[in-house]
């Protein structure tokens, strides 16, 4: 029933809210469970309700990274100057509050928009491709971008860019950014739930079973397709420029373009969790961010080794995800909420 | 007046020529046939005419314009859809959903999509899901059902998009026969009472004879004969054609 | 980088180097591709772990130079530990997958490719290596260009590689079965091939090879734990650009690519030479399937 869903949603915003106060040593672990519920929502959008699965979809992250860091930076110092000095030299880079706040509030944005443009530019030559072409494209497109991030010296090459240091007057800043995330998974949670109820999911769904009948009915398919991905990417974006800011440094390969990290676990959450459905990819990280936190306890030196694991095994043996494990058994019991 | 209006279309594919010089028409309200042995390029003409692929010469116009460099969206959205002979639905969707995406997009843009499922068009889903009898299974994913019954909601999806005309690949092909009269009659209806078009593509001689005011006949890409049912069937190059393809 | 582009230009000999050097390699690169053209063509999946394959028998080289045996017997050892690896992966993940839809292939074994890196990395350490086979350099051309003599014998192992690769499907009779299995699978199993078999052993074929151009790869130029995605991109757009069963187009491509990757980690600098191979494969997908979408089709 649809008061007992939203009933559940609120109390589990209001969980999160509060958490801070009663388990602080877990606030690291949930801010990142917020940006992977955004991860894996992000992704399902395009690829489990759409059908073109994306290996590159931290190219949009990096850029919103990279945008926010720069514009940060940007807007007080020169960015070249920032990235040679890495951390050492003469002058010593600080932001006052003020600064500090005006290129937060200017660099979200900047990340947003940069990555959504990038969606549309990119999305435009490539998403006429379909199926293992697209899939292996985005692959090349997030690795790419990762390596070309790491020979520019402007944006720190390999060594990396450090994000603006937060003034020392403004005390919690980390867990100013745990609500930041929860505000973003919620939004991201909310808008992608209101455009499952629109003709426009009709439309990518329809994209994803039959994309040639699409075509054949008159749908601006094209049009559709860059259109969802730009949706993802703008939120890709938004959470890029959180966890550069969250993780204080940003390296190019593993922090901003995570191809072998990241970029497969959002697949992974959302498979995990049973793709095409609102609340698989928001379980799917849930239950992802939960294993690999024990991994990380109880396997440590070999929690890599296990994750890689785990994606052949959820691919080989549970493709279907837990939602779709449970619409087998009990096939009414999950209604419009999970579709 | 002439809706559809092919003339001198060329298509070869890898050497082989599947429509060597085809010119027609279908004239407006009307319904007309195609027919010609396995191979004789029926569905490669439909897939010219639609903009599935170029074509190597000819023109193609449709109400007045040429389409011969349109691409199949922007063909369909100007009114021409067409069924295929293998059955496309959208499979992990009910039958509703189908019916509501395939609702006419025309003169709206991409904005309309952002509009809620359930519109005004679900009556008109409901009504048309009713006139092909599948009101009850609307529930279904359409991955569901019986092949005859895609090939139904395949139609009613068609009849949803409100065409001027419509082009329908072997639409009794694998359907029961004793379902084929309710098959036909509502084609007939489609024609009469929303005034489409039609230009079917069929096999079976008693379904097209007693549809089609005119029927053409191909054969090894060509056009082999045109007339009324009565002509063709007293035509001997079809009956030859027809003869020699077995 | 226009600098560089300069030098070229002024100093054809340095070119000329490049592209050589380049192609030495390229012939590596080609070996690879047609092992997951191979695979492509007969099990119908795209291995993203192939470049994993090369650099295990890499590591399988150094690992007998540290024994005290020579590189060179690297190339069967590394064929055979590889072609057993291949078998047992096939049992365990692959065959499970055959059937089910390309995304599922290419998940599955990008999730065995971060598998085996995470393993090597873990086994080997992540920092580059390489098996000394003791050889000197060569110069050709009246001393203008300068050859690892190693990176020759490579070339030439390669080149009797793929020979022998190219006796064996058209003379055995497992080669010739794969053959007819990847031309038409139920018809093969109508003839009595028991496919399920023919595809382990094209799997475990492929991993050999690519265990074989590892050996090669570590001896002529360097390995690493994170270097096997790029030997499975080079591949994966060689096939695209030769298009399977065309072997003379898989050769003549990997020597091209190679080439390039040499020229233009000189012209953009060392640091972007893996840019450049990530964003070629995006180019060259961009461009086909640009083309292919003016005759009204895409790449599917």
């Amino acid at each position: 029933m649809r008061a007992v869903r939203i009933a559940t949603y609120l109390a589990l915003l209001a969980a999160a809210a509060v958490a801070p106060m009663f388990v602080p040593e877990y606030q690291t672990q949930l801010t990142d469970l917020f940006l992977f519920i955004v991860f894996a929502l992000t992704w399902d959008l395009v690829g489990g309700q759409m059908g073109y699965n994306s290996f590159g979809n931290v190219l949009f992250f990096g850029i919103g990274m990279y945008a926010c860091a720069v514009t940060q930076v940007g807007l007080v110092y020169d960015v070249g100057a920032y990235n040679a000095a890495r951390g050492g030299g003469a002058t010593v880079f600080t932001f006052d509050v003020g600064q500090y706040v005006q290129g937060l509030a200017i660099g979200l944005p900047a990340g947003a928009i940069l990555a959504a443009l990038a969606a549309v530019v990119v999305g435009g030559l490539v998403l006429g491709m379909r199926g293992q072409y697209f899939a292996v494209c985005t692959l090349g497109l997030g690795f790419a971008a990762g390596e070309i991030a790491n020979g520019w010296e402007w944006l720190g090459a390999g060594s990396g860019m450090v994000p603006a240091t937060p003034p020392s007057e403004m005390a919690d800043i980390k867990l100013f950014y745990y609500y930041l995330s929860l505000g973003l998974a919620a939004v991201t949670f909310v808008v992608l739930s209101w455009l499952y109820t629109t003709r426009f999911a009709l439309a990518i769904n329809a994209i994803r079973d039959d994309e040639d009948k699409a075509e054949a009915m008159g749908h601006l398919t094209t049009t559709i397709k860059v259109t969802a991905w730009t949706i993802s990417a703008f939120f890709l974006g938004i959470a890029g420029a959180i966890y550069g800011n969250v993780r204080g440094f940003i390296d190019p390969i593993d922090v901003a373009f995570p191809s072998a990290t990241i970029g497969v676990w959002m697949i992974l959450m959302a498979i995990l969790g049973g793709k095409g459905t609102i609340i698989g990819p928001v379980i799917g990280a849930i239950i992802f961010q939960i294993t690999k936190e024990l991994f990380w306890i109880y396997l440590l030196g070999w929690q890599r080794v296990a994750l890689g694991l785990l994606i052949v095994l959820i691919v080989v043996f549970f493709p279907q995800g837990i939602v779709g494990w449970v619409r087998e058994r009990r096939p009414r019991a999950v209604s419009a909420a999970g579709q | 007046m002439a809706l559809l209006e092919a003339s001198g279309v060329w298509k070869s594919y890898g050497g082989v020529v599947a429509n060597r010089d085809i010119s027609l028409h279908v004239n407006d309200g009307t319904i007309a046939g195609l027919i010609g042995p396995n191979g004789s390029g029926k569905t490669t003409f439909f897939n010219s005419v639609v903009g599935s692929h170029p074509v190597d010469n000819g023109s193609v116009r449709f109400d007045g314009r040429e389409i011969t460099r349109l691409g199949v969206r922007q063909i369909a959205r100007l009114g021409l859809l067409r069924t295929f002979q293998q059955t496309r639905v959208y499979g992990q969707m009910t039958c509703v959903q189908n019916m509501l995406i395939s609702m006419s997009e025309r003169g709206r843009g991409l904005g309309n999509l952002f509009t809620s499922q359930r519109s005004a068009a679900a009556d008109r889903a409901g009504e048309l899901l009713e006139f092909v009898g599948l009101y009850p299974k609307r529930e279904l994913l359409a991955g569901e059902l019986s092949f005859g019954q895609q090939k139904l909601l395949e139609f009613a999806m068609a009849l949803m998009n409100e065409p001027k005309m419509l082009m329908l690949d072997e639409p009794t092909a694998g359907i029961n026969p004793t379902l084929i009269n309710g098959l036909i009659d509502r084609l007939k209806r489609a024609n009469a009472d929303f005034g489409v078009t039609l230009f079917v593509i069929e096999h079976n001689m008693r379904v097209i004879m007693n549809l089609a005011e005119r029927i053409y006949c191909l054969a090894h890409g060509e056009l082999l004969a045109e007339g009324t049912p009565d002509e063709i069937q007293a035509n001997p190059l079809v009956v030859d054609a027809y003869l020699g393809a077995h | 980088m226009l600098d560089n582009l300069n030098i070229l230009i002024a100093a054809p000999p340095i070119t000329v180097d490049l592209v050589v050097n380049g192609i030495l390699i390229g012939a590596i690169f080609a070996l690879a591709a047609y092992g997951m053209a191979l695979v492509w063509g007969v099990v119908k999946i795209i291995n993203i772990s192939q470049g994993e394959y090369v650099i295990l028998g890499g590591y399988v080289t150094i690992v007998l130079t540290e024994n005290g045996v020579h590189p060179l017997f690297g190339v069967p050892a590394a064929a055979l530990v590889l072609g057993v690896l291949g078998w047992l992966i096939y049992r365990l993940v692959i065959h499970r997958i055959v059937d089910r839809d390309m995304f599922t292939s290419l998940l599955a074994t990008y999730g065995i490719a971060i598998l085996l890196q995470q393993l090597m990395n873990t086994a080997f350490g992540g920092e580059v290596r390489i098996a000394d086979a003791g050889l000197g350099t060569r110069f050709l051309f009246g001393g203008i260009v300068a050859i690892a003599e190693i990176k020759i014998i490579a070339f030439a192992l390669a080149a009797v590689l793929a020979g022998v690769l190219i006796w064996f499907l058209k003379r055995s009779r497992t080669g010739q079965a794969i053959r007819a299995t990847a031309q038409n699978p139920r018809a093969a199993r109508v003839v009595g091939i028991d496919t399920d078999r023919i595809y382990a052993a094209t799997f475990a074929l492929n991993t050999a090879i690519c265990g074989a151009a590892g050996a090669l790869v570590a001896m002529a130029y360097t390995i690493h734990p994170y270097i096997g995605l790029a030997y499975t991109i080079r591949s994966f757009m060689i096939v695209v650009v030769a298009g399977l069963g065309n072997l003379a187009g898989v050769i003549v491509a990997g020597l091209g690519l190679g080439a390039a990757e040499n020229v233009a980690a000189f012209v953009l600098g060392t640091q972007y030479q893996l840019a450049f191979t990530f964003s070629l494969l995006v180019v060259v997908l961009v461009v086909r399937n640009w083309r292919l979408a003016r005759r009204r089709e895409y790449l599917k």
